[in-house]
């Protein structure tokens, strides 16, 4: 074998050549590098999700049962999940968790694949969270509920007479101004507004507004923040509000070994319904996979794990969730019969009215 | 001494172009810069004007999204309260930073200044959020602040300062301090002793030479400070949404609420053009000062 001394020895060969072979190695090692990348990412499932799901108490049973690994990526709010998937080449991602009132704002968007019936435990479900009317579009199944619960009132029972609770007019009384906080989120909170002055979620109109802002108007009257979910729930925590408008299970649930004295109410009013969804990309190039975990999501187990997330609890849609008796009292599972009687579903505006109920918000937040 | 060389035009005059290799050196150092700024700033820049003036439903052009900040009473006083916000915070960081700086140019020993300099922006070496959520629990209902104040019986009720704009101002000066405090002291470091001594050579006093000798050659350095602080502050996004509570809303806020659910990026687009505009007529107003020069 010959050797050749310039490659044998670097100091004797001229500098554009080092410069080259450099090159040449650092272009080989990228294209390893990417190449590994690219394996690595084929055998991935790529979820955008809501941060319960980011619980490694979660995702790890269904990683090691399946040899993958689940990356995923938190967002809040559909325009922004929705502004990450544009941005993204197809088949980038494989699940997404989604309002499902917004379900067919996706299937608008040609993003999701029909789900197969036969293979979800459909008839596990509570009837009233199925929500065909968002998540079945033109007779295919484009999502399926996986948890649940109320924006309703959530409060310190030590601190408010849980009589009081039982009526959406509390709110706006004058004998807990001071002490409450309202859930930063619009859809919700418009939906209470709502109910307080005898509006049924599903009827709004524009002609509704007006009435709707004076409502909201009152409850900033008596409101000390207007927080999103940490601040809001850290308001409820620490004392700093005994009142959360908007607030429920997913607030107080989670904090009830540390703070057994939060609750939540139904009032006699009624609370709107909240529901998140699993659905599929129509890119995915992973589609066993990402079936399979929403299969596991919506199995006893995982259900349980989703319920208990560390990020926030909530109701499983799933009614054989495999909850232990401590965790159904919590989350109150025997009285969702009850519960979901009462419930009135998630505004689902259309564009232009969700946007003159947000302006309807702002308005709200800019009003001393 | 050569007149040409003293007003700083002599060097090139060798009857003789640049050979073509020294013509492009200038460029080619300069090319990564620029094309740092082309990627990263004009490029969005363009994108983000020609996002705004498109509607949400992608039914064309449009100017709604500009018309609709300046008939939406809510959405114009998101400006002004950024506005109000940002000016409280820049006046009380400087009236607060140039005292500091100056005790640490002027009255801490040359040894230890390197170790004051570096305690007085140890804040910065915490997360701002860590920081935001920090001021939060010393301001709430039960925090450090109003515990001791009904404590020593000074009010029998806590009083309300989270979640207000005086606790957005708290959080933000708290942070510019830091930065006008850098500047300012930069500039005092820079300051020659000559100058005080010609003024008290003169017969001014302490005062007098502060007002008419230290204080004037220190302005740029405290405009540069209160720019900065200006921009970064109207700009803030978590400061306001901790502390402030939401209950009223600043013009980031203002931005982000347009993308959260709606996703309506020719909106948020339009705003931050505006919000873009209000900064460069800052920038004009302060431009004759932001320049430090060595004293």
């Amino acid at each position: 074998m010959t050797i050749n001394p310039d490659i044998s020895n670097p100091t004797t060969r001229k500098p554009l050549s080092v410069l080259k072979s450099h090159l040449h190695a650092a272009c080989a090692a990228t294209a390893l590098l990417l190449a590994t990348g690219s394996l690595a990412q084929a055998a991935d499932l790529n979820a955008l999700i809501w941060c319960d799901h980011a619980d490694p108490a979660l995702l790890q049973p269904f990683e090691e049962a399946n040899g993958v690994k689940v990356n995923v990526k938190e967002f809040e709010g559909t325009g922004a999940g929705m502004a990450i998937v544009e941005q993204s080449q197809p088949g980038d991602w494989d699940v997404m968790v989604i309002d499902s009132i917004d379900i067919p704002r996706g299937v608008e968007k040609g993003l999701f694949e029909p789900l197969p019936e036969d293979k979800l435990p459909l008839a596990d479900l509570f009837p009233q969270v199925k929500m065909d009317s968002s998540t079945v579009v033109d007779g295919k199944r484009y999502g399926i509920t996986e948890k649940f619960g109320y924006n309703t009132i959530g409060y310190n029972k030590t601190k408010v007479d849980p009589a009081d609770m039982q009526s959406l007019a509390a709110l706006t009384g004058d004998k807990y101004k001071g002490k409450v906080a309202i859930y930063d989120y619009y859809l919700p909170v418009i939906g209470m507004a709502a109910l307080a002055i005898g509006k049924k979620t599903a009827e709004l109109t524009e002609a509704d507004l007006p009435a709707i802002k004076e409502e909201l108007l009152k409850m900033k009257a008596n409101a000390k923040l207007v927080g999103e979910v940490t601040a809001s729930q850290t308001a409820l925590a620490t004392g700093e509000v005994d009142i959360l408008v908007g607030g429920g299970e997913w607030v107080t649930a989670g904090l009830a070994k540390e703070n057994p004295a939060l609750d939540f109410s139904i009032p006699r009013e009624g609370a709107v319904l909240w529901s998140q969804s699993l659905a599929m990309f129509k890119d995915s190039k992973n589609k066993d996979t990402a079936l399979k975990f929403i299969q596991y999501i919506m199995s006893p187990e995982g259900q349980a794990r989703l319920a208990t997330s560390a990020c926030y609890w909530g109701m499983p849609a799933n009614t054989k969730a495999a909850l232990s008796d401590e965790q159904k009292k919590i989350l109150r599972f025997d009285e969702q019969p009850d519960f979901l009687a009462r419930a009135q579903p998630y505004p689902a505006p259309d564009a232009d009215l969700d946007k003159k109920m947000q302006d309807v918000w702002t308005e709200m937040l800019q009003a001393q | 001494m050569n007149s040409a060389t003293n007003s700083g035009r002599a060097l090139p005059r060798t009857g003789r172009a640049l050979p073509r290799a020294g013509r492009a050196l200038p460029w080619a150092l300069v090319t990564p810069a620029l094309g740092w700024t082309l990627l990263f700033f004009v490029l969005p820049f363009v994108a983000m004007g020609f996002s705004s003036l498109t509607a949400h439903d992608g039914s064309g052009f449009t100017l709604a999204n500009y018309s609709q900040f300046f008939t939406n009473p809510a959405y114009w006083q998101a400006m002004v309260n950024s506005l109000q916000v940002t000016a409280i915070v820049t006046v009380i960081s400087v009236l607060l930073a140039y005292p500091f700086a100056w005790i640490l140019a002027e009255q801490v020993p040359e040894r230890w200044q390197r170790l004051a300099l570096m305690l007085a922006v140890l804040p910065f070496w915490t997360s701002y959020v860590v920081r935001s959520y920090s001021w939060l629990l010393v301001l709430a209902q039960n925090g450090v602040i109003n515990r001791a104040l009904t404590g020593s019986g000074l009010f029998s009720e806590p009083l309300q300062l989270a979640n207000t704009r005086l606790a957005t101002v708290i959080g933000f000066v708290h942070f510019f301090v830091m930065l006008l405090t850098l500047t300012i002291f930069a500039n005092l470091k820079q300051l020659s002793p000559s100058y005080r001594k010609a003024a008290a050579d003169l017969g001014a006093g302490p005062v007098r030479t502060f007002l008419h000798v230290v204080l004037p050659l220190t302005l740029p350095g405290i405009m540069v400070g209160a720019f900065l602080t200006f921009v970064l502050c109207i700009g803030d996004y978590i400061t306001p949404q901790i502390l402030g509570g939401n209950n009223e809303l600043l013009m980031p806020q203002l931005v982000m609420m347009q993308i959260g659910r709606r996703g309506d990026f020719p909106l948020a687009s339009a705003l931050s053009i505006i919000l873009m505009a209000v900064v460069t007529i800052a920038y004009l107003a302060s431009a004759r000062w932001l320049k430090i020069e060595r004293a």
